[in-house]
């Protein structure tokens, strides 16, 4: 039987030429090159048997998280990041000391060894970590602008989700709740082509992702995820209706993940050919080659901006990885705030 | 002033509401229609629609939001319609809520309360009590009233706690139970046990209707020459072990009651501590009366025959003091 169909959209016109500023278009680039030099310094962490957990690359997902975040105002807004949003935490400011102490669980994580990955929070820098039950922050997520609403302040929620995730019960919930509300939160669905090893065809039968917008009354669009200006663009105007209280946005990004669930995973069950075809949409490679093309930036200063945020990650994870675990007395406190030193 | 359970509750919540402008309520017809069970009657009237926000049937989302809005400064009292539908936010509840001072040192201060319980008719999704589900997820609170004033009072502590705490009503007490409840703001701290009645023979610990049928036994068996104390332990988490292994040390005999279903019961934790920290004080064995071991069953002489009753405990304590 085929696919339901829904009336065709125009097709996204591609931003051919950039309304950004210069300053503006490096930023986007280095924030981009830190989550992939992250990725790298992880992976070779990995190799070097010194991880400890999962190591989620987001190879692939860059132009999203850089993209999305830098729409938002990162001293008034919010975000609740997931597994493969690591250029999210970079456009809010987390500084990579705290960030890999938090990862790697050592002593002086805000999580206190309690949990480790990107699942802290820090409310100074406006970061709320996820949980591994997907989906389960985003109604919290809806419940925390629907409070800064109640209070008449200006609170955008950033979240996301996977194309497998957004099959869990609980973003149903929490998207109709927030469209009914008209609170501000913008939902990115990072359709990045697998869930672990089950493919999109097994995951959910619709078209785009983005069509379930209209079964909440909200707006949606799917946009090419490796294209951190489009990613920008269509974010920005995302928060633009959430301030003027307009509601969620739901915006599908189509990007492909370019390793495995966790690096664990060989993931052999995704066809070579899939890997080349989006190789060649790099999303960091290609948004190098444009600034170089339009003058922004030199070969030379790209190949030196990747060495030195290379250099600059491994010295902070080698940093991190020296630290000493946390104190096992930890285990036993602050199972409840009675116990929290205020 | 006399009050309902009922009315005691929707006292608590009505006094912190308009005592702290952070308390707003969310739920399932709580607002136009006044809840379920009319326990919210006349707050839309006073609160607005934004405090009292009526909920799409979004069990995820109404406690997701609760625990959101608590993360940015709001005291959020989620109301489940009846505690069954808890089931639809368990992940809310035991992933995110119960993990979020352990994992960030953040308080979360939200209530869920809900009416919960059997002996109304309610069939298998109208009856449960489900309170040792999260006694035993970790990071909640678990609060079951058994009278208006302490209900009153558990709920205002509730509301001002940091932690999630879940507040189990018992929906055959909301207008059965009557009695004086003092006006405004009134507190019952959380983890506190009382002795309902004191008594030298045989301790009888329970909580929520529970408490209630060991009264009505403890009535019985004083005409028999039976002394019964009957400790109301008002909350599961946190515990007040001390009043509990107290009383045992004095009586050495003890029956555990409670509505919810016996095995993986509450009973089961406190006979347990009761038998590693007062062995040695005990003249009998420690007995449980609980219902049955199944779905709370919807003709009345089936739901009659599982739940346990004020018989079985008088039988219980009989038993005990013979022993």
């Amino acid at each position: 039987m085929a696919k339901a169909k829904r009336p065709q959209q125009a097709p996204q016109a591609p931003v051919s030429s950039s309304t950004l500023s210069e300053t503006e278009r490096r930023e986007l680039l280095r924030y981009m090159v830190m989550a992939r030099e992250f990725d790298a310094a992880m992976l070779r962490l990995y190799r070097q048997g010194k991880a400890f957990g999962g190591v989620y690359s987001q190879l692939g997902n860059e132009a999203v998280s850089v993209g999305t975040a830098y729409a938002l105002d990162t001293k008034a807004d919010v975000l609740f990041p997931m597994h493969r949003n690591i250029g999210s935490h970079f456009v809010f400011g987390q500084d990579l000391d705290t960030l890999m102490v938090n990862h790697l669980a050592r002593k002086g994580s805000q999580m206190r060894g309690t949990d480790g990955t990107g699942h802290y929070a820090d409310p100074a820098k406006r970061i709320y970590g996820n949980v591994s039950h997907l989906g389960a922050m985003i109604p919290v997520a809806a419940g925390f602008v629907l409070a800064s609403k109640m209070r008449g302040e200006s609170c955008v929620a950033l979240t996301y989700i996977g194309d497998g995730g957004a099959q869990v019960g609980e973003v149903h919930e929490a998207l109709n709740f927030a469209a009914v509300q008209r609170l501000p939160l913008i939902l990115v669905i990072e359709n990045n082509q697998y869930a672990y090893s089950t493919p999109s065809s097994l995951e959910f039968a619709c078209e785009r992702l983005s069509d379930r917008a209209l079964g909440y009354g909200i707006d949606g669009v799917t946009i090419d995820g490796t294209d951190v200006e489009l990613v920008l663009a269509t974010t920005r105007k995302a928060v633009e209706r959430a301030r003027r209280g307009e509601g969620p946005t739901l915006i599908e990004t189509v990007t492909m993940r370019m390793r495995g669930h966790a690096e664990h995973d060989d993931f052999a069950y995704v066809p070579k050919a899939m890997l080349e075809e989006w190789a060649a949409k790099d999303p960091v490679e290609r948004y190098a080659e444009r600034l170089i093309a339009d003058g922004v930036m030199s070969t030379e200063s790209v190949k030196q901006l990747r060495e030195e945020t290379l250099a600059h990650m491994i010295a902070a994870i080698d940093r991190a990885v020296e630290l000493p675990w946390p104190d096992a007395e930890e285990a036993f406190r602050n199972v409840f705030m009675d116990e929290v030193a205020q | 002033m006399i009050m309902t359970y009922l009315e005691a509750i929707a006292d608590g919540l009505r006094v912190a509401m308009r005592n702290d402008e952070r308390v707003f309520m969310i739920g399932e017809d709580i607002g136009t229609y006044g809840g379920a069970f009319k326990l919210t009657k006349g707050f839309l009237e006073e609160f607005g629609p934004q405090r009292i926000m009526d909920a799409p049937i979004s069990e995820s989302a109404i406690i997701g939001a609760a625990i959101g809005a608590s993360l940015n400064g709001m005291r959020p009292v989620a109301e489940m319609q009846f505690i069954d539908f808890i089931t639809n936010g368990f992940n809310q509840l035991v992933t995110v809520a119960g993990t979020t001072a352990y994992r960030w040192s953040l308080p979360v201060p939200m209530v869920v309360r809900g009416p919960s319980g059997g002996g109304v008719g309610g069939n298998p999704f109208h009856s449960r009590n489900p309170e040792n589900w999260f006694v035993h997820a970790t990071g909640l609170k678990v609060v079951c009233p058994a009278f208006p004033a302490d209900a009153k009072g558990l709920m205002m502590s509730a509301i001002r706690d940091n932690d999630p705490v879940i507040y189990f009503e018992h929906k055959g007490l909301y207008r059965k139970i009557k009695e004086d409840v003092p006006e405004g703001e009134y507190y019952v701290p959380l983890g506190k046990a009382r002795i309902v009645r004191p008594g030298k023979h045989v301790s009888v610990i329970a909580y929520g209707s529970a408490v209630h049928m060991a009264l009505e036994a403890a009535a019985t068996l004083e005409a028999e020459g039976l002394d019964v104390e009957v400790i109301d332990i008002r909350s599961l988490v946190p515990f007040d072990e001390a009043t509990v292994l107290d009383s045992v040390r004095r009586t050495g005999r003890a029956v555990v009651a409670h509505e919810a279903v016996l095995t993986g019961g509450f009973g089961g934790e406190i006979v347990a501590r009761i038998s590693e920290k007062a062995f040695t004080f005990l003249d009998a064995p420690v007995v449980r009366v609980a219902a049955f071991d199944s779905p709370t069953p919807f003709a009345p002489t089936l739901e009659r025959a599982v739940l346990p009753n004020a018989g079985g405990i008088a039988d219980a304590v009989r038993r005990t003091a013979a022993f």
